[in-house]
């Protein structure tokens, strides 16, 4: 099935027509942005019993929309597996990746890509039950690790294993829910998958979350963050910037609700990013209010986190590195001016 | 008569001309527009390291081993579920389309109860339920059942002792820290492939049988009877040669539907070519390639078995003529 679904994007691809550079003139041509999202991921992006998209990554797809089209709900979403992600972005099919994608040498330098921003600083862990009294990822000698395919988790798993000189069998399903309940039948001694969801899988999904306890390790670096079709300068700049914004918002502490109190202030580094000195907007082809809409659409970046992933969401994950620079994460975006 | 001859042979050329036409066009825009995009292309990246493990490989696989190598092991563990699957299926349908003939009411009515369950459940979901039953139903790997000296049994598999191994000739299962170590291992997503491949198809070949054999007239068992034959050899020696002549054609289609429907791997977690290819699809990101990689795979095995079963049929015409 999902062959065919490739096969049918590779034959838009030359349906399609070339348009390099007018992205955004086509998003406001057709008053929608067509954002890429995953089939499900809770707290990054999934959609509720009426159908409404939600979470952290859907919030980055709003501020855009926001931004461009001043209207938040101008959003098409198009649910998309790890395999259709990269074709459906380079056939046109969306305007925009938002779906916790790991930004790679390999992605970034061949497949007609751009990544734009880091959104979420994430890294490859483990869960495993408590009764097999494994304290570190370099116990697993010889186990059986269940995971979902389709991610960069199993190149991880090869490398990292190879470098400790352990032996491990993945066992790959197709879909998450056959892999999680494979996992909790105890077909497997661990599940792998990056920690945010396995924060996650842990409280949600396990029969019993105190029987199963996540390793402290993690084995790799995943930088998630929206990405964009090669040859559109203009569109790559307005989707990072967007992001940078929502980041220096919640660095000068203005957020969804003094967002219009906040115009009047007299720092001028507030005032040029809300537009009420310079015009920043122009340089982008945006209007001049461009960041106050999106922040006005979600909130900062910090809001974003804390209610779909963090402390006022059920994944209650620690901002850790996401944390912004100047309150010991890395979170740091370059100054709009 | 001639004229007309050969005014089809131009039509057919002409439509083979096309269709080689537009193959190429096809080939040629996706080329330019992946080029244009910046899409890298081509299958250079078949030697590259592939990176990741295989679960489980006929074929000696390690992560250094290239993707060429990984798509190998792939094929390979299709071929080992397939081809066993191909004679479990075969065997137990035949048995089963003859109980269907047979005058035993309560037989009768059983198998035809089989055949009518599992063509009407759809394959995805009767893999499913046996890859959950296996893995529900078994004890996990630290408490494996040990049905004799060596032999493991548990949510990770049946584990043999087999040739080979560091210590001799023989690889003997042990217990280990984690897991049950050495010997070859038969896992649950091999066995409930192997199960539901096998029962589902036997479904569809006891209907070919049934047909098969039915097709063959009437007057043939009744004058073989009068004749004096017993049933066994009416069925050895009049029923069976005609009928296999139009049993094998649609029975080859049955393998074929069995080899591609193995490809329902990935569901349970079985690291078959589609898994596999998958996998190093999204290692690369060289999707077209990838794909057509499976597609031509998948043809030259279709054609294989084609090819296979036109041989056995010549065969078997050639039997019926000296029975």
């Amino acid at each position: 099935m999902k062959t065919i679904q490739l096969v049918a994007l590779l034959f838009l691809l030359h349906l399609a027509p070339a348009h390099a550079g007018k992205t955004l003139d086509q998003v406001r041509q057709r008053a929608q942005l067509a954002c890429g999202v995953s089939t499900g991921v809770i707290g990054f992006s999934s959609a509720d019993s009426q159908g409404r998209w939600n979470g952290f990554d859907v919030d980055l797809c709003r501020a855009i929309a926001a931004a461009v089209l001043n209207d938040a709900t101008k959003v098409k979403y198009v649910p998309l597996n790890a395999q259709q992600r990269f074709t459906a972005l380079q056939s046109g099919e969306v305007d925009l990746l938002s779906r916790n994608t790991t930004w790679t040498l390999t992605r970034d330098a061949s497949l007609g890509l751009h990544f734009t921003a880091v959104t979420y600083y994430d890294g490859q862990g483990f869960l495993v039950p408590k009764r097999l009294k494994i304290t570190s990822a370099k116990q697993l000698k010889n186990a059986e690790i269940c995971v979902q395919s389709g991610t960069t988790t199993e190149k991880n798993l090869g490398d990292w294993f190879k470098a400790q000189g352990i032996k491990i069998k993945p066992v790959v399903f197709e879909k998450f829910e056959a892999s999680i309940k494979a996992f909790f039948s105890g077909r497997c001694q661990a599940y792998t998958t990056d920690a945010s969801a396995l924060a996650f899988i842990r409280s949600k999904e396990a029969p019993k979350p105190d029987d199963y306890v996540v390793l402290p390790d993690l084995i790799s670096k995943e930088p998630l963050g929206p990405v964009v079709r090669r040859g559109d300068d203009e569109w790559f700049a307005i989707v990072k910037w967007v992001v940078f914004a929502l980041i220096e918002a919640e660095e000068y502490g203005i957020t969804q609700a003094n967002v219009e109190q906040m115009k009047a202030n007299t720092d001028p580094a507030i005032q040029r990013l809300l537009g009420s000195a310079e015009d920043s907007g122009k340089l982008l082809g945006l209007e001049r209010d461009w960041a106050a809409r999106a922040i006005k659409a979600v909130g900062n970046y910090g809001e974003m986190f804390q209610r779909n992933v963090g402390s006022a969401s059920p994944l209650k994950l620690p901002r850790g590195l996401n944390a912004l620079w100047s309150k010991g994460g890395i979170m740091y975006a370059p100054p709009v001016r | 008569m001639q004229g007309r001859r050969r005014g089809e042979l131009a039509i057919q050329a002409l439509l083979a001309a096309a269709l080689v036409a537009a193959l190429w066009w096809l080939l040629d825009v996706t080329a330019a527009n992946m080029a244009e995009r910046g899409i890298r292309s081509g299958f250079d990246f078949l030697t590259d390291p592939a990176g990741f493990a295989i679960g489980e490989s006929l074929l000696p696989f390690d992560s250094t081993d290239s993707a060429l190598w990984a798509l190998a092991a792939g094929l390979a563990n299709t071929l080992r579920v397939a081809l066993p699957a191909i004679l479990a299926s075969t065997l137990l349908g035949t048995l089963i389309g003859l109980g269907r003939l047979s005058p035993n009411l309560l037989l009768r009515s059983l198998c035809a109860a089989y055949v009518e369950t599992l063509r009407n459940v759809p394959l995805l979901l009767q893999l499913l339920a046996w890859y959950f039953v296996v893995t529900d139903l078994l004890p996990l790997a630290s408490d494996a059942l040990q049905p004799a000296p060596h032999v493991f049994l548990s949510k990770s598999g049946l584990a043999i002792p087999w040739l080979g191994g560091d210590s001799g000739v023989f690889d003997l299962p042990l217990r280990g820290e984690m897991n049950i170590a050495g010997g070859a291992t038969l896992t649950p997503e091999f066995l409930a492939l192997f199960l539901g491949l096998s029962l589902y198809t036997a479904a569809y070949v006891a209907e070919t049988v049934r047909a098969g054999i039915q097709a063959v007239p009437r007057g043939q068992s009744d004058a073989a009877l009068a004749l004096g034959l017993t049933r066994v050899q009416l069925f050895r020696l009049v029923l069976l040669p005609q009928a296999l002549r139009s049993i094998i054609p649609p029975l080859t289609n049955q393998h074929l539907s069995l080899t591609k429907n193995a490809s329902l791997a990935v569901a349970i977690g079985y690291p078959d070519l589609v898994s596999v290819a998958n996998t190093t699809l999204n290692q690369t990101g060289r999707a077209a390639e990838c794909i057509a990689l499976i597609m031509a795979v998948y043809l030259i095995l279709s054609l294989l078995t084609a090819w296979l079963s036109a041989w056995m049929e010549r065969r078997s015409g050639r039997w019926a003529e000296r029975a």
